[in-house]
């Protein structure tokens, strides 16, 4: 049975998907991180985000997470999805779902999963803002 | 000739989306000087990592025109 399960998609994602693909009758601790779009930045209000991916590579280091949660972490199974393209408001841009056998680990490896992915993971965030839109992060 | 794929604020500042170095280039290192050469605009962002083959690679990691090759921007999923 597949314990990991990764994609990015242009349409909606879904909680229950995420939630579904790691059930495990070994896991009674199941930890959820949705990261949806808000409408406020820096003072800014934001309309909507669009997302720019390198796919394949992307998809490449999301598994590198989940081996990584794995050999750190006392996780059975590891769902990471993505959205790209255009994000609107309260939109679920990521989910991270985690099954462990107890919480300690779901919640550090769900933490770890999401931090690392901002860090390491190919993807761009492009947030447009009433007056204009710029890439997160870019420059100083 | 290498060809160079660009996302994000890289895309913006070279306005392509694969960019064909006509050049001999070497090296990671040669790619850096010569985007920053042709494209002053780079220094202006926050720097960028560069992908071969889909694997984040070093400044002396060598290139071929085999290579996939792809600038990549600070990243910003999530």
């Amino acid at each position: 049975m597949e314990t990991t399960n990764i994609f990015i998609s242009k349409d909606p994602l879904s909680i229950d998907t995420a939630y579904q693909s790691v059930l495990d009758v070994s896991c009674g601790g199941n930890c959820l991180f949705i990261g949806t779009v808000r409408n406020k930045n820096k003072g800014k209000t934001v309309t909507h985000l669009d997302f720019e991916t390198y796919e394949e590579m992307a998809v490449k280091e999301m598994a590198k997470i989940a081996a990584r949660c794995k050999e750190k972490f006392d996780v059975k199974k590891i769902a990471i999805h993505h959205r790209s393209g255009y994000v609107g408001l309260t939109d679920i841009a990521v989910i991270i779902a985690v099954a462990s056998p107890h919480r300690t680990d779901a919640f550090e490896a769900c933490k770890f999963a999401i931090d690392t992915l901002k860090e390491t993971v190919p993807i761009w965030k492009k947030e447009h803002l009433e007056d204009g839109s710029y890439w997160v992060g870019a420059r100083p | 000739m290498i060809k160079v794929k660009c996302f994000g604020v890289a895309k913006e500042i070279v306005n392509t989306e694969t960019l064909e170095m006509d050049v001999s280039i070497d090296s990671v290192e040669g790619l850096r000087k010569e985007l920053h050469k042709n494209f002053p605009e780079f220094s202006s962002i926050k720097g960028f990592m560069v992908a071969v083959n889909q694997e984040y690679a070093t400044d002396d990691q060598s290139l071929s025109s085999a290579d996939e090759i792809a600038i990549i921007p600070p990243v910003s999923g999530g």
